[in-house]
Formats: C-alpha cells, sequence, structure tokens
C-alpha cells in the first residue's frame, strides 16, 4: 500500500517512556528512555518514581522519535497511546500528551490496549499478522495465551498467570541468588553456565485437572527458595549457575508446552511471543524446537520490540487506522486495568473528522 | 498576546483564555479524580467559546503545584505537549501564586492547599502579588506559631480552622487569577518560570528489606 499509515505512538504503562513510529508494517523511529536505574534499588518499579520520569522524558522522547523518523509532526495521520492496563498515574502521563498532540495537531488519537499492542509488533519484524495469531505474553506484569482473529477488535483470553507473572518469578528468584534487577537478564546470563537438569523443579498448573493454559509460578517459587535456603542452613554452597539453570527450564518448560498445546486445540499455526521475558534465550530455543515438532509458525520479535516500547502501540494505531476504527474521545480516561478484550477505546460518538469538536455550534 | 492558562494541582481542573487585555473565555471544574478525562474537553470548550484555535495561543502557563502528583502531572505534561506541537512559549507559576492573586489582599496573609495526610502546601506573602518564601509541606499544627494571626486563603485554611481561624476567599483556584498574574507579569518584562513540577516531597518508596525467607525459622 503506497499511503500505509504515519501513526505515533506512546507507552507509559510501567517505567518505560516509549515513543515510537511506524508506517503502516514499517518501524521508522523507536526512542524508549527508561527509569529502570532508578528502580533497581528498591527491587521493583515504584510507580511514582516511574510516573516522575515519564513527565520529564515525555517530550524529549517524542522530538526523538520525530528525529529518528524523519518526518513532522504535521505528517502524522493519528497518535495512538496505551490506554492500559498499567501504572495509573504512568499511564496518565502518556495519555495527557497523547491528547494534547492530537488536539494540538488536528489528529485523531487512539486509545489502546497495552497487550494487544505486544502482539501488534509482530508486524514490524514479519509483516501483517497472520489470523488468528496464538500469543504468548509474558513479562514482569504479565503472563498469558491469548487467541487474536482480529487484534483491533478481538483478543480472546484462553488462560493466565493465577499468581505471579513469569518475569516477577524472575526477579525473585535473582534476589534469592543474590543477581540484579530485573531478575530475567542476570538469571539467562547465570544459568548459561549450569546444568538445565540439575534440579527437578516442579511444573505448576501441569496435573491433569489442572486449568490447561492457566499459570501458576508461586509455588516453583517458593520451592527454589526452599531449595536454596536448605543448602544454606546446611552450610553448604549454593550452585547458582544450575539453580538458574533449573528455574529457567522449569519456567520455559511449562510456558511452551501450555502455547503450543493451546495452538493445537484451537487449531492455530501461528504463535508469537512477546513480552520481556520473551527475550530469554531457553524460553525461545524451547520454544522454536517445539513449535517445529508440531508444525507451528513461530514468531518471536527483536528483544527490542518485545519489551515495552512505543512502536508496539504505533504499530496497533496503524492497524487501527487501516481498518477504519473509531477514534478515542478527548476525555479518554487510562484504565489501569483495561480488559484485554478492549483492543483500544472507541469514543463515544463516531467522529468522522476530529475538528467537528471544535466547531461552534457544538458549544454556542 | 493570546495566553492560555490551565491548573490540575488542585482538586479543580481549572482554564482560561486571556488576550492580554482580560480573561475571555473560562472553564472550571472541581473533581479530583478526573483532571485526566476533564482538561482536554476543557481546553476546547474555552477556546471555542473565545472563538479561538490553539494554533492563534502565544504563551501558555501551567500551574506547577504544589500539589497531588497524579493530577499535577496533568496540567504540566499537556502544557509541554502544546508547546511542543504549536511553538506557543510555556511557562509555569506556583499554583499558591494564583491563589494569592486571587485574593486581592494587601497585607501579609498565607496560602494554604490540602497536601492530605493531614498536611497542608503553604507559603508566606506580604501582598497578594508578593511571596515571601518558598513553598513548603508541613502538618498544620507544626506551623501553627508562623500563620498565627494571619489571614488565610485557600481549602487548606478551610480543613483546619484551628491553625488558620481567619480564612479568606477564594478556596480554589482559578486559572483565570493565574492567567491574570501571567499576563501581567509578561507586559511588565518579568521572566516566568520554566513550568517544573512542586512536588515537595520525595517518592513514597518502600526498599524491600533483603529478600523474605520463605522457610519458617
Ligand atoms: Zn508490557
Amino acid at each position: 500500500m503506497a499511503d500505509e499509515p504515519l501513526v505515533l505512538g506512546i507507552e507509559t504503562s510501567c517505567d518505560e517512556t516509549g515513543v515510537g513510529i511506524v508506517r503502516g508494517h514499517t518501524l521508522l523511529a523507536d526512542a524508549v528512555a527508561s527509569s529502570v536505574d532508578e528502580h533497581a534499588r528498591f527491587g521493583g518499579v515504584v510507580p511514582e518514581v516511574a510516573s516522575r520520569a515519564h513527565l520529564e522524558a515525555m517530550v524529549p522522547t517524542i522530538d526523538r522519535a520525530l528525529k529518528d523518523a524523519g518526518v513532522a509532526a504535521s505528517d502524522l495521520d493519528g497518535i495512538a497511546v496505551t490506554a492500559g492496563p498499567g501504572l495509573a498515574g504512568a499511564l496518565l502521563v502518556g495519555v495527557s500528551a497523547a491528547k494534547a498532540y492530537a488536539y494540538a495537531l488536528g489528529k485523531p488519537m487512539y486509545g489502546v490496549n497495552h497487550l494487544a499492542s505486544h502482539i501488534c509488533v509482530s508486524q514490524l519484524e514479519f509483516g501483517a499478522m497472520p489470523e488468528p495469531t496464538m500469543a504468548l505474553l509474558v513479562s514482569g506484569g504479565h503472563s498469558s495465551l491469548l487467541l487474536s482473529p482480529d487484534i483491533t477488535s478481538d483478543v480472546r483470553p484462553l488462560g493466565a498467570t493465577i499468581d505471579d507473572a513469569a518475569g516477577e518469578a524472575f526477579d525473585k528468584i535473582a534476589r534469592v541468588l543474590g543477581l540484579g534487577f530485573p531478575g530475567g537478564p542476570f538469571i539467562d546470563k547465570a544459568a548459561r553456565e549450569g546444568d538445565p537438569s540439575a534440579i527437578r523443579f516442579p511444573r505448576g498448573l501441569t496435573g491433569p485437572r489442572d486449568a490447561p493454559f492457566d499459570f501458576s509460578f508461586s509455588g516453583l517459587k517458593t520451592s527454589v527458595a526452599r531449595w536454596v535456603e536448605a543448602k544454606r542452613a546446611a552450610g553448604e554452597n549454593v550452585p547458582v549457575a544450575d539453580v538458574a539453570a533449573s528455574f529457567q527450564e522449569a519456567v520455559a518448560d511449562v510456558l511452551t508446552m501450555k502455547a503450543v498445546k493451546a495452538c493445537k486445540a484451537e487449531g492455530v499455526d501461528h504463535l508469537m511471543i512477546g513480552g520481556g521475558v520473551a527475550a530469554n534465550s531457553r524460553l525461545r530455543a524451547m520454544a522454536e524446537r517445539r513449535c517445529e515438532d508440531a508444525g507451528i509458525e513461530l514468531r518471536v520479535p527483536r528483544p527490542k520490540l518485545c519489551t515495552d516500547n512505543g512502536a508496539m502501540v504505533a504499530a496497533l494505531g496503524a492497524e487501527m487506522v487501516a481498518r477504519g476504527r473509531g477514534p478515542s474521545s478527548w476525555d479518554l480516561s487510562a484504565d489501569s486495568s483495561l480488559p484485554v478484550t478492549e483492543t483500544h477505546v472507541p469514543g463515544h460518538h463516531h467522529h468522522d473528522h476530529v475538528h467537528e469538536l471544535s466547531q461552534d455550534n457544538l458549544y454556542s | 498576546m493570546l495566553l492560555l492558562a490551565l491548573d490540575t494541582a488542585t482538586p479543580a481542573t481549572t482554564v482560561a483564555l486571556h488576550d492580554g487585555e482580560s480573561v475571555i473565555a473560562t472553564s472550571h471544574q472541581v473533581d479530583a479524580r478526573r483532571h485526566g478525562e476533564l482538561l482536554l474537553p476543557a481546553v476546547d470548550r474555552v477556546l471555542a467559546e473565545a472563538g479561538r484555535k490553539l494554533g492563534q495561543v502565544t504563551d501558555i502557563v501551567a500551574g506547577m503545584g504544589p500539589g497531588p502528583y497524579t493530577g499535577l502531572r496533568v496540567g504540566l505534561v499537556t502544557a509541554a505537549s502544546f508547546s511542543a506541537a504549536t511553538g506557543a512559549r510555556v511557562h509555569g507559576l506556583c499554583t499558591l501564586d494564583g491563589l494569592a492573586y486571587a485574593s486581592g489582599l494587601s497585607e501579609p496573609f498565607v496560602v494554604a492547599t490540602d497536601a492530605r495526610r493531614k498536611e497542608v502546601y503553604w507559603a508566606r506573602y506580604d501582598d497578594a502579588r508578593t511571596r515571601s518564601g518558598e513553598p513548603a509541606v508541613d502538618r498544620p499544627a507544626d506551623i501553627a506559631d508562623e500563620v498565627a494571626d494571619l489571614p488565610a486563603v485557600g481549602a487548606g485554611a478551610e480543613l483546619y480552622p484551628d491553625v488558620f481561624p481567619d480564612a479568606r476567599p477564594p478556596a480554589h483556584q482559578s486559572a483565570a487569577a493565574l492567567a491574570s498574574l501571567a499576563a501581567e507579569m509578561i507586559a511588565a518584562g518579568e521572566e516566568l518560570p520554566a513550568p517544573r513540577p512542586l512536588y515537595l516531597r520525595r517518592p513514597d518508596a518502600q526498599v524491600p528489606q533483603n529478600y523474605k525467607r520463605v522457610t519458617p525459622q
């Protein structure tokens, strides 16, 4: 398509201020300012610290994205923003900025779902998403299996974690082992020197009567902590590499097993994996092998597109424009618990033209 | 000059447009939890009422607080984004200065707003135009001596009558006052501050205890 939509996307649901620009399925800019270092000493994301950092970074990050993409703000066809789910105060900074830019530029504004954006980002790497697509989203905030026949309007949750998110388990085990935050990269690195079959940690919710597509990482986390504490109590050295590798093996095993099972159950031959944990090398390797064995085509975007970023929001926004979905209203609110089934937040009235709102007759 | 003033640092979402002569349109809504939803429609309404467009605005002034942070950021990021998109100059003014200006008082007084957690944001003024110190956040009882016998403006004064027995209007921030003050300062060639949030408190952040054991000892 010669005139694919040019869309800027803003993502502020957690600790990354992300601004991306896409033209249809083509990534033009992916600017990110992260406050992760400010959170590291707390061992987790501190909402108020994140919100303050978003305010500081918002306009400079938008400027940088426009410069990187080599486009003028006036050329944009629309502005998309994460409306939820996420941290309420953090979301509100992005939503307010998106409204102000869109209003000032006379562009439509689309409040979109963070999880649907994680799925849609695969279009920037692999082209148009097959429909339906099965998605496994794993990060510090989410662990979900989602089936999407149409990413702009239809995302169906098949299963989710009943306790901790996968990424949270990585953070906690990294802390147990005295590694850094966020835990994922540190565990991945330590595990490279370890034996994944050294310790057989439990696989949560894999019994015959368990919910087939739900996850649980709390029992695994406790089991690893107990194992490490017992070693320490006995005055023995903790084999950090083996523990990391065995823990990571248990997580990757359950995630990939259930994802493949979901594809088979729904007759879907495409799986995408997104979210920060998708960067985990063992998860990627195991998913590749199991998908190949099952005849499923696997799509895992590069790590920078898997973690929270603005490009994924722009990608979904561009799809909204391309499919003629209605823009959001100027009173769009940030919704920290926006359900995954709400792919976007359309306005109360469908405005064919954004300037309509400013016409005198509406207010005189 | 066409100046757009907005303030979301108190329970009010307040917007005003000033043409250099006077305030030509205002919007004022009080709902402490909905700044994010209310602000943009309010700006749109104010511009429409005055028959102007955002692109004609030459100066934007945002209340910098102090105020509860979530609402405060809505106004500041909106002002900064408008400015980045249109090229209008953007300034900040202390929210308490707007309340002080609106009081019209010519004698020493204090402005106090609700900081929640049983505290007030406050500052002392020599008169409606002149603040005599930096804004602070304190428990009312801890500043009782410092504010004794002074008239007090703002919702914080009404909340703690024991400490502020001489409460005067207004209780709520108005962008009209902020706009008039800013227009007056610009006309007088005074430099307005860059729009920076006045949080006055460090972020709440519990540093987790070194990791919690799961095995009972
Ligand atoms: Zn995410």
